[in-house]
């Protein structure tokens, strides 16, 4: 099971250059909305034509400018769940699911039909219609829909952005333990980093239309090479930085120096610290140890935000230098103590960008 | 009293309905699709039966399929003409009613959710297919509606008709062209009975129509809230419990 797709076309406002492969497993398309993300997505399922490239889905040339080859949809054997599950509302679940089944026999359908509702827990819900179900249910008679016809490859074009909080962890859980049972490749598309973590095992993130990173998630997720790949994996701060020896690097705005424990390539030009890798320093005299103070305290249902001006150091744009995000816990502890705090990152959780 | 006129509009109305009903459809639906660069001039064309007086409508029908106009010129050839005939009622009622049920049937498929139609297209399905099985029925309130406009338009349709078909009672004498006669000719009671006749069957099915596009659109947005939604969602479920399960 594979996908090879290396598209270009011209979108308003900017330019989609998507080129990434992927065997079994679960793809995630991470980027912001108008990333582009979406419109691949619609590509590979052949609802939308690129300007030119390639896609190859398991051997088959679903679409090659080069050739002159543009399978229509419904020869593509893609499965795509839309984001607002797009159920057909004048049929009944069953009619839903059994709607392409066409070419068998009556008794085949109704089998199918059956296993498809056993495999998605709808039981109870066969002559129901689109409008008389949950957010969840309506997903999972979607899903069913797209896998009775044994697509290739499912393509989940944002599930989760139509339910509530409450609900999507639920469904979450249920899309990732269906997803696991089915042989395809799956490519997933969100713009929420946290999802794309939990359900994907590979990372592809767009900005703008172009990849700005790919790989397996912890990867990716731990140590982002570009600047929007650092950004849409949730690093709050970042700042331009240039190497000034192959271990050092000097933060140009401040003018100050971070000590990495690894070699820094000569061409880096960002650096980025995740917000929760900021630690208390226990000893002054340890390296990346700076003295600071709290500006600004937001708290959230489970951590708090602080906002950290760093004592000695030049001006910053938003008149704090860096966020720190911290227990709610370990919070009441820092309250107490008293100012300038003393905080640390360690070397080894620094992300240089190039 | 004559009573032909009345069979003479009905027949009429009910054929011209029936051609606007696949032609309208026809054309809403490539019109809907249609992203040319004529769309604008294309669509004002369609729609200008609508805003003209139907006296220059019967003008152009008659430049058209007189005796020198270039499709009356093909039917003298083949030994016929259709002016001053039956079928000139049904083409001036064709072409007058056929922007009403162009527009309605166009707004009711521009309004389909595209991902609907999307997703059928991954199913596999042929294009053919989801126009019949989703498409129509998703618009169906609206195409409903938009031949209920039709049929009530081409059954009042009387400039053009007057202009190409004439009044040859009988033949040609439609309910309309029959009320203009009587008034002018004094038989203000006759008039009175035509009017009071057409006034009753364009009501009835406006209502009638209106209804059941009523039933069809709860059917087709699934009745809201209410736990068996619409009467015929409720009627499948129930008969879904009585035979097991049924596709």
């Amino acid at each position: 099971m594979e996908l090879l797709v290396d598209i270009r076309k011209k979108l308003p406002g900017f330019k989609l250059e998507a080129r990434f492969e992927t065997e079994s497993g679960i793809l995630g398309l991470l980027g912001a909305s108008g990333s582009g993300k979406s419109m691949t997505l619609r590509c590979i399922a052949g609802l939308e034509t690129p300007d030119e490239g390639r896609i190859v889905l398991n051997g088959r040339v679903l679409f090659d400018s080069g050739q002159g080859i543009n399978l229509c949809s419904r020869n593509r054997k893609v499965g795509f769940l839309f984001q607002n599950y797009a159920l057909f509302p004048h049929m009944t679940v069953e009619e839903n699911i059994g709607f392409a089944l066409k070419a068998l026999t009556k008794q085949e359908i109704r089998q199918k039909v059956r296993d498809q509702i056993r495999t998605l827990h709808l039981e109870g819900l066969e002559y129901r219609y689109p409008s008389q179900l949950s957010g969840g249910q309506q997903q999972r008679v979607a899903l069913a829909r797209a896998l009775a016809v044994n697509p290739e490859i499912l393509l989940l074009d944002e599930p989760f952005s139509a339910l509530d909080n409450y609900l999507r962890g639920q469904v979450e859980r249920q899309l990732v333990e269906v997803l696991s049972g089915y042989h395809g490749a799956v490519v997933f598309v969100s713009h929420n980093m946290e999802e794309v973590y939990r359900v994907c095992s590979i990372v592809v993130i767009l900005s703008e239309g172009k990849v700005a990173a790919s790989g397996g998630k912890e990867q990716i997720f731990e140590k982002p090479p570009t600047l929007s790949a650092a950004r849409l994996t949730g690093c709050k701060n970042i700042f331009s930085a240039k190497a000034v020896t192959p271990k050092c690097i000097k933060i140009e705005d401040w003018g100050c120096i971070l000590h990495s424990d690894e070699p820094v390539s000569p061409n880096v030009s960002h650096v980025g610290i995740r917000a929760h890798h900021i630690g208390l320093a226990e000893d002054p005299g340890e390296i990346n140890t700076f003295p600071c103070q709290v500006i600004d305290a937001r708290e959230g249902p489970n951590t708090v935000t602080a906002y950290l001006k760093i004592n000695d150091l030049g001006k910053s744009d938003h008149g704090y230098h860096l966020q720190w995000e911290i227990s709610k816990e370990k919070w009441s502890e820092v309250a107490l103590q008293s100012q300038p705090l003393l905080i640390r990152i360690k070397p080894e959780n620094l992300i240089f960008m190039n | 009293m004559d009573l032909s006129p009345i069979w003479i509009s009905l027949r009429t109305a009910i054929t011209a309905t029936l051609i606007t009903f696949f032609v309208g459809i026809t054309a809403a639906w490539f019109m809907a699709g249609y992203k040319g660069f004529f769309k604008g001039l294309i669509d004002g064309v369609l729609n200008l039966p609508l805003v003209l007086p139907p006296t220059v409508v019967g003008f152009f029908l008659l430049l058209l399929f007189g005796r020198n106009g270039p499709i009356g010129k093909v039917l003298m050839a083949l030994g016929t003409s259709v002016i001053f005939s039956w079928p000139a009622t049904v083409i001036a009622a064709f072409v007058v009613a056929f922007p009403l049920m162009y527009k309605t049937a166009r707004g009711a498929f521009e309004q389909i959710d595209g991902n609907v139609i999307s997703a059928a297209r991954t199913l596999g399905v042929s294009e053919w297919s989801i126009f019949w099985r989703i498409t129509v029925p998703l618009a169906w309130p609206g195409i409903a509606a938009g031949t209920v406009l039709a049929f009530a338009r081409a059954l009042g349709e009387f400039g053009a008709t007057l202009m190409i078909a004439g009044n040859i009672p009988g033949k040609t004498q439609t309910i309309p062209v029959a009320i203009f006669f009587a008034a002018e000719g004094g038989e203000m009671d006759k008039a009175f009975l035509w009017v009071l006749l057409i006034v009753g069957i364009s009501l009835t099915a406006i209502m009638i129509m209106n209804y059941w596009s009523e039933v069809q659109r709860k059917f087709v947005t699934g009745g809201g809230r209410k736990k068996y939604g619409t009467f015929s969602g409720y009627k499948k479920e129930a008969s879904g419990i009585q035979t097991g399960s049924e596709i």
